[in-house]
């Protein structure tokens, strides 16, 4: 029996920043996990790799990664992802400071 | 120390110029990735999971007071205030923009520096000993021989596609602070019988998957045979080290395959063809080249300010005791400046601490600055008369935490916070380790230490040869840590052995405290280490420590 289809998201690094991106479903790319196109059919994610692969001067080595529905969008499954998605653990760098309160922001 | 000469100046322009050029081929798309991989690669360009990262060579860890501040420059303008030192005595800046780094480069070489061979199957940073020129303990400076192969390994036509990277280090000290023995070639210095100065030659050291100690090729190679020598060693494994798997493509799996018999005939052959290639223009430029090494005039001056600093400030004193290494000049010092304060990230130094660290050297240190493989700073020419200024500074800058060589002097790599290979994260453990036994305030009884960190097999923090070695992994999802345990990074270097099952990452801190807690209960007394104690006792005690169920389980 086939194993079920996990949900993805296609994921990449942007060429010029190299910070990590995601395939929205309008085809953009966006920084955001939580705007991400949540792809839950196999033929699908594969279809849209294949699209982001030929996108070479935007994304760098896009893949899918492993995700699910969360209140607010896309989240990450695996803790590699969720620092991709968020910034290091160790500094206050990285997504982590957009995504933050402007009170959080201002100890930066 | 070396300063670069025109041929230098031209050859590194002339490098960021091509890559320059490359790089607007890039972005404008006339360049495929796949194309530009190894291109951004042979000049220490990688992608990272947040962005790109520039890896920045410090030949044999040596830096002038100009150049920390250039690099305290570049982390400002084009990064985000801070570097990494690393275990082989590079830099890395961890949030380049790609369109950036050419200017990082240029901004590098108005300093005489350069990210070239920092990275791909090539020969790497050349790495040495960080007391180099001035230990007590030192046979010969190393450093002169560290440049005179940097020299030769640069754009060497040869060897720019070897079938894995190659990592060279020198050590001029029977002590070896360079690790030689985990290193493709390891050369030591030293004297034969009849006092001449040669080198001992040691192959097919390495870590990673497979942790493998080098093997002495040659005992004693005359100096003038050096490089025909070590040409040798890399053309033998250039043409007999495997291409179909990368991960048995390192010179340690070609000596252990072929046996070191036939690898030490291999290269008696090449080396009698190259040989007579050298007219020794080599020997004449290495001359020049140690005269660019010579040491610094030691003055002579009272030490009355140091030893009434030391009798009436217990804080100096324990900082002294702890950071301060035998200087072979009387009344002479080398300073460890710890980047490990506890909680700190190992290895980070922001602008503002790079240019203090660089500020003390030009003004008591004779303009010497030197990163070790266990991501300090050293300075290693000071007065004992200056130290009170300087721990002074360093303690208004949040720089003098005295615990080079203790328990929170923690080597870790990267790991998952920041590289693409690492499999679990490295920083955050070492930073509680740190902070815990800073909270037990015992760092200081439990003496000499060495934890080691690295955040996947690959082990760039060298857990393999920690005396407390923490590998992280990724098992079924979840960040896993396993514990290794005898590991030894001195010159009778030893692998250490895995303890047993892997702990959780909010477990590895309390196992790393009942295994510590166990060595102060079972030591002798106060002046056996860790690791002594671990060879007298065995594993057997620190397992049962580690695994208190299991130990209990056995016992009944």
């Amino acid at each position: 029996m086939p194993r079920p289809f996990t949900p993805k998201v296609v994921t990449a690094n942007d060429l010029v920043e190299g910070d990590v991106i995601y395939l929205a479903r309008n085809g953009a790319w966006v920084r955001d996990m939580c705007m991400a196109w949540l792809i839950e059919d196999e033929a699908e994610a594969a279809t849209q790799l294949a699209l982001a692969e030929i996108q070479p001067e935007i994304a760098v080595g896009a893949y899918l990664a492993d995700a699910k529905a969360g209140p607010n969008g896309p989240v990450p499954t695996h803790f590699r992802e969720a620092f991709r998605s968020k910034g290091p653990s160790n500094r206050f760098h990285g997504k982590q400071i957009a995504h933050a309160q402007p009170e959080a922001a201002a100890h930066v | 120390m070396y300063d670069y000469n025109n041929f230098d100046e031209g050859f590194v322009r002339n490098r960021v110029g091509q890559f320059r050029a490359q790089v607007a081929r890039r972005i404008s798309g006339a360049l495929t990735e796949d194309e530009f991989k190894p291109l951004r690669l042979m000049n220490g360009v990688y992608l990272q999971l947040h962005a790109y990262m520039l890896r920045v060579a410090i030949p044999y860890g040596s830096l002038n007071p100009n150049q920390l501040r250039q690099l305290a420059m570049i982390s400002e303008r084009w990064d985000k205030g801070y570097g990494h030192w690393t275990t082989r005595q590079n830099i890395q800046y961890n949030w380049p923009r790609l369109a950036d780094i050419p200017d990082m480069l240029d901004a590098l070489a108005d300093v005489g520096m350069h990210a070239i061979q920092t990275s791909g199957n090539t020969i790497r940073n050349v790495t040495a000993d960080h007391f180099a020129g001035a230990a007590a303990d030192e046979v010969e400076d190393p450093r002169p021989t560290a440049e005179l192969l940097r020299q030769w390994s640069t754009d060497h036509p040869e060897f720019q596609f070897l079938p894995r990277k190659f990592k060279l280090a020198v050590t001029g000290s029977k002590a070896d602070r360079a690790v030689t023995k985990a290193h493709d070639i390891g050369i030591r210095i030293v004297k034969n019988d009849a006092g001449e100065v040669g080198y001992q030659i040691i192959v097919g050291g390495g870590l990673g998957r497979t942790p493998v100690v080098g093997q002495v090729l040659k005992d004693f190679l005359p100096r003038a045979d050096l490089l025909p020598y070590v040409e040798a060693i890399v053309s033998v494994y250039n043409s007999l080290g495997r291409r179909d798997n990368k991960y048995k493509a390192r010179i340690k799996i070609t000596t252990m395959e072929n046996g070191i018999d036939k690898i030490n005939e291999l290269v008696e052959t090449r080396f009698a063809q190259l040989r007579p290639l050298f007219s020794g223009v080599d020997q004449e430029h290495f001359n020049d080249i140690a005269a660019n090494f010579k040491a610094p005039e030691f003055k002579s001056a009272p030490l009355d300010t140091y030893h009434t600093a030391r009798d009436t400030d217990p804080i100096f004193r324990s900082w002294v005791d702890t950071n301060i290494a035998e200087h072979r000049a009387e009344g002479y010092g080398i300073v460890t400046i710890s980047m490990k304060a506890h909680g700190a990230t190992p290895g980070d130094a922001s602008a503002d601490q790079m240019r203090v660290i660089a500020d003390l050297a030009e003004h008591y240190a004779h303009g010497d600055i030197r990163i070790s493989h266990e991501q300090n700073v050293i300075l290693p020419h000071v007065h004992r008369a200056d130290l009170p200024a300087i721990f002074a500074t360093l303690r208004a800058h949040g720089l003098a935490t005295a615990n080079a060589g203790l328990i929170s002097d923690i080597i870790a790599c990267p790991g998952m916070d920041y590289c693409a290979l690492a499999t679990a994260r490295s920083i955050p453990v070492a930073q509680e380790i740190a902070e815990r036994f800073d909270e037990l305030k015992i760092e200081h009884d439990i003496g000499h230490l060495q934890i080691k960190i690295s955040g996947c097999i690959n082990a760039c923090g060298h857990h393999h040869l920690g005396h407390i070695g923490i590998l992280g992994l990724d098992r079924a999802g979840v960040e896993n840590y396993q514990i290794t345990l005898g590991g030894d990074a001195g010159p009778d270097t030893v692998i250490g052995k895995r303890a047993g099952p892997g702990f959780a990452y909010d477990q590895i801190v309390p196992a790393i405290e009942r295994l510590v807690l166990a060595y102060l209960d079972l030591r002798d007394d106060d002046s056996e280490t860790f690791i002594d104690a671990f060879r007298r006792l065995g594993e057997a005690p620190f397992k049962a420590a580690l695994y208190p169920e299991e130990a209990k389980t056995n016992a009944a």
